[in-house]
């Protein structure tokens, strides 16, 4: 596919050069004060980004999201990360549009991934993408007033722009929401709206576009048995689906035609709300994406936010001892969440519950950890812009004995050693040596649900996913953050990138981090009593104006965070814009391909094989 | 033969014979009712968010709510008992949820699980979300925290069993289902411009009235802030209410006789004597009555602080 020799450039900045010299008039740098990467004129975005995939390499495109800049320059714009597979940092170029019809070609030839991202931006912002060939809502439903994530949007319950709100803080006498809403809910309605007018088209318009009439012309044609084509609505309340998912299969026979996933059961306005919000408002909020690890979102928006804050003058990095207990819980968080996604996998494949009570009873442990550290099971709210909230304690109640499961009172480092050094290892081989090798396993999964390496990267798959089709791209190596550089593990690679090779590769995982732990744990005994936390503590830090993304890979893959702060000349409070790219979101892009030609049982296989999160998904 | 009548049965001096010493119990025919029904109380396998993980934990081997005869979690709601509303209910998920709600068998129960299917928790303000499950579905047990931990969650379902315990067969408004037909199904909640209930179609087409005719609609008319009202005896105004409203005399006697108590015990105590008018309760408005107490002291409350503070450090 590739007609002109690769340009080798390693250098970001030599490939911009090069892309300015091949487009004179339509590349400009973005010189906002903070900003980077390059703006293109939307007219010839599509060739820009296909000489970007072909001549430089930038084959993997991580985020695309928009922006609204209502009131600083009122213009929306599209911002994209491209990445190489072979590593190194990121080429941030932007489309601009005006707020009254934004329209942005649509990238959907070049990476297949930004799908599902560009429906977000129609679904939220209400930008066209032309040539997109099924632009239609996403999170929220056909027929819902507004795009809610535009600046001059407001929410039934809108108070003010940001927190804290005036009406709160300092006197504390507020009236709850449903008092000021006449209809005591969480509703509002369009002043021309008309109920005798009403219909429901949210189900409609899913099932438009199937074309579910079949013709007698195509059922005579086929020489084989005859049969009937259906169309099979699984969940949002199927308990195969991880969550409120649900997707729309037309059956020929038993045999997959098509499947459309149907998602914002779960959509509880991550974004607009963390807008309201200051920056450290958003650290809770960030527990509840990817709800089984919390402390690697936690990590992801701290390192987003420090991005930022590093170009402030007070701003002093992390300390040693905070980014090894950083890696610690990240870590931990790893294996506590392929536990899950090994048990639950097991679950969909119709091993009911056993094999997740394995799993589950293993977690625990860690959980018992999380909870004597952080102050809770799931949701850690650990990390914080310059360190984490609280060093480890000194001893922790537990029941992480390799002998039996009694609730002792533990030193907090013989708790970790005995922990990382005997029965995580245990428990790992005994899940290996339960499901490796048995038959049926093997039968229901070698070979389903394949996805090719050149279309895992095209549809911007992340972690696992990606790298059991045999792309080893890993964060931590690829674009490296923390103390991963000084740290010996390699990068999880399984090359048939079917569901058995999805399950083999977390198990390889959780041993790499293993490894990683057992190298941290000397690292903490070293610097214990060591501060946790660099620079000033403040509540509500003032961000320095700019654009940031930090990414971090999170068990479910890469995990980014795209912050912007403006606004304020000074530097503001709040977040202008906090977008989320959550792999779990832009990894069932590949979903309905993955399962195209398979029977109907092994949807739920495949589904549990890429380990989605809901509240990530949705967000 | 003896034949047996068996109104014989209700008299305590029933001879038991010999070999069945020991094998008989006498109970109400509500207790054993009760005691079954609650001892297998089958909930819906269904998880919305975060505190569905929870719940799953529980479910698993370390907490295991098997032991309280919970273990089968049904997946169709034609065979469930109760449904663990387990995360953030939204707009869109609303639907779902009702629909599934009216497909349950009579009894049903209702447990919100965690702050979000409680009131909307954290994600209250967004768009997109009910602030609570019970703006929709009558709910039986709250069950706070996010997400509340194992343990929380058990403590909410023997909180269930315990109120199951409670309801009597002789009490048809314990036991509504044994009443005349099926009851009325929840409307479901229809997805327009904005999600609609349908209990409130008149609501909206008087406020698209006001719309239409330019007046303000939608928000409600309420002062800036609310001020805290001045101190006033709480429990004398609570109990005077009820007493001068209820239309039972002897309920309005005991009532009575209660206040009476309780103002003797203050007196006793040394507080003010409880003699305030039931007409200064509610302000006319009919809204929410001002949260009554002290006022908030920003100063008071930072100086407290510091001294907190300060002790650590010391």
């Amino acid at each position: 596919m590739v007609d002109h020799p690769i340009v080798e450039t390693t250098d970001i900045k030599a490939a911009v050069d090069a892309l300015k010299q091949k487009f004179p008039d339509t590349i400009q740098d973005d010189t906002r004060q903070g900003y980077g990467g390059i703006i293109v004129d939307k007219n010839h975005l599509v060739e820009v980004a296909a000489a970007l995939r072909d001549e430089y390499g930038f084959d993997y495109l991580s985020s695309a999201t928009a922006v609204d800049y209502f009131g600083i320059s009122d213009h929306m714009e599209m911002v994209y990360h491209a990445y190489r597979t072979s590593g190194g940092p990121a080429l941030v170029f932007k489309a601009q549009t005006s707020r009254d019809n934004p329209e942005i070609p649509s990238l959907i030839n070049i990476w297949p991934g930004v799908d599902f991202q560009e429906r977000e931006a129609w679904d939220l912002y209400g930008i066209r993408f032309p040539g997109h060939p099924n632009l239609k809502r996403i999170l929220l439903w056909e027929g819902f007033d507004g795009h809610p994530m535009r600046k001059d949007w407001q929410e039934a319950y809108y108070e003010e722009d940001h927190k804290p709100f005036e009406s709160r803080w300092p006197d504390g006498w507020v009236h709850r929401a449903e008092e000021r809403n006449v209809y005591g809910k969480n509703v509002k309605y369009p002043a021309d709206f008309d109920l005798s007018k009403l219909s429901d088209k949210s189900e409609e318009s899913l099932y438009a576009d199937l074309g579910l009439g079949v013709s007698i012309q195509e059922l005579t044609d086929e020489s084989h048995i005859k049969t009937d084509r259906l169309v099979v609505n699984m969940g949002p309340h199927h308990p195969s689906t991880h969550g409120v998912f649900r997707m729309i299969v037309t059956l020929n026979g038993e045999t997959i035609e098509t499947l459309e996933p149907v998602m914002g059961y779960l959509h509880r306005n991550h974004e607009k709300i963390g807008e309201r919000n200051t920056f450290l408002h958003n650290m809770p909020f960030t527990d509840r994406l990817d709800y089984l690890s919390s402390m690697g979102n936690n990590l992801g928006y701290a390192l987003a936010v420090e991005q930022l804050l590093a170009n402030g003058a007070r701003y002093q990095p992390p300390t040693y001892r905070a980014e090894c207990i950083r890696v610690l819980m990240v870590e931990l968080t790893r294996i506590v969440n392929h536990y899950w996604a090994i048990g639950f996998l097991l679950n969909d494949l119709g091993a009911f519950f056993t094999p997740a009570l394995y799993a589950i009873a293993e977690r625990e442990k860690i959980l018992d950890f999380f909870e004597a550290t952080a102050g809770s099971r799931m949701m850690c709210n650990y990390m914080r812009f310059g360190g984490v909230f609280k060093d480890l304690p000194e001893r922790i109640r537990g029941v992480a004995s390799r002998m039996n499961d009694l609730v002792r009172d533990y030193n907090t480092m013989e708790y970790l050693t005995e922990l990382i050094n005997e029965r995580i290892p245990q428990s790992i081989d005994e899940l290996d040596e339960y499901l490796t090798d048995s038959e049926i396993i093997k039968s229901r999964t070698i070979g389903v649900g394949y996805l090719p390496p050149e279309m895992a990267i095209a549809y911007s798959t992340a972690g696992p996913l990606l790298r059991a089709s045999g792309v080893p791209y890993d964060v931590r190596r690829a674009d490296p953050y923390s103390i991963y550089p000084e740290l010996d593990f390699d990068v999880a690679v399984r090359y048939n990138g079917d569901i058995y090779d999805r399950y083999l590769i977390r198990l390889d995982e959780m041993r790499e981090s293993v490894r990683i732990l057992k190298q941290i744990l000397p690292r903490l005994e070293r610097t214990a009593g060591e501060p946790i936390f660099a620079g000033s503590k403040q509540h509500t830090p003032r961000v320095p104006l700019g654009e940031a993304y930090g990414r971090v890979e999170n068990p479910k893959g890469e995990l980014g965070f795209y912050v912007v702060s403006a606004g304020d000349e000074k530097g503001p409070q709040n977040p202008w814009r906090y977008h989320v790219r959550a792999p779990s979101f832009i990894s069932l892009t590949a979903l309905g391909p993955m399962c195209i030609g398979h029977k109907v049982a092994d949807v739920v296989a495949i589904l549990g094989s890429i380990d989605i999160v809901l509240g990530e998904t949705d967000r | 033969m003896h034949t047996l009548d068996l109104r014989d049965l209700h008299s305590t001096e029933f001879p038991i014979p010999d070999e069945m010493q020991g094998n008989i119990a006498i109970t109400s025919l509500s207790r054993i009712y009760n005691w079954s029904r609650r001892s297998s109380m089958w909930p819906m396998l269904f998880g919305l968010a975060c505190c569905a993980i929870e719940m799953i934990a529980t479910a698993a081997s370390r907490y295991d709510f098997s032991r309280f005869g919970m273990e089968v979690m049904r997946a169709s709601p034609r065979q469930a008992d109760l449904m663990i509303v387990s995360g953030t209910v939204t707009k869109k998920m609303v639907v779902p949820i009702v629909r599934l709600y009216n497909q349950m068998p009579e009894p049903r129960y209702v447990l919100a699980m965690g702050a979000c299917a409680s009131g909307g928790g954290p994600f209250k303000e967004g768009y997109n979300v009910v602030s609570g499950i019970d703006m929709y579905l009558p709910v039986d047990v709250y069950v706070p925290g996010c997400p509340p931990t194992p343990q929380a969650l058990l403590h909410g379902l023997i909180a269930l069993q315990k109120k199951i315990d409670g309801q009597s067969l002789a009490n048809l408004d314990d036991v509504p289902w044994y009443g005349v037909g099926p009851s009325e199904p929840t409307p479901i909640p229809i997805l327009g411009p904005d999600i609609i209930d349908p209990r409130q179609m008149d609501l909206i087409r008087r406020q698209a009235e006001l719309a239409a005719a330019g007046k303000p609609y939608g928000v409600r008319e309420l002062p800036p802030t609310i001020k805290p009202e001045p101190e006033a005896p709480k429990v004398a105004a609570k109990a005077a209410a009820p007493a001068a409203a209820s239309d039972d005399p002897e309920k309005a006697a005991r009532l009575a006789k209660r206040e009476a108590a309780l103002a003797r015990k203050r007196a006793a105590e040394g507080g003010q004597p409880a003699e305030t008018p039931a007409a200064e309760a509610t302000p006319a408005s009919g809204r929410q009555a001002a949260p009554t107490g002290k006022k908030f002291d920003k100063e008071a409350m930072l100086a407290k602080i510091r001294e907190r503070k300060g002790q650590k450090e010391s």
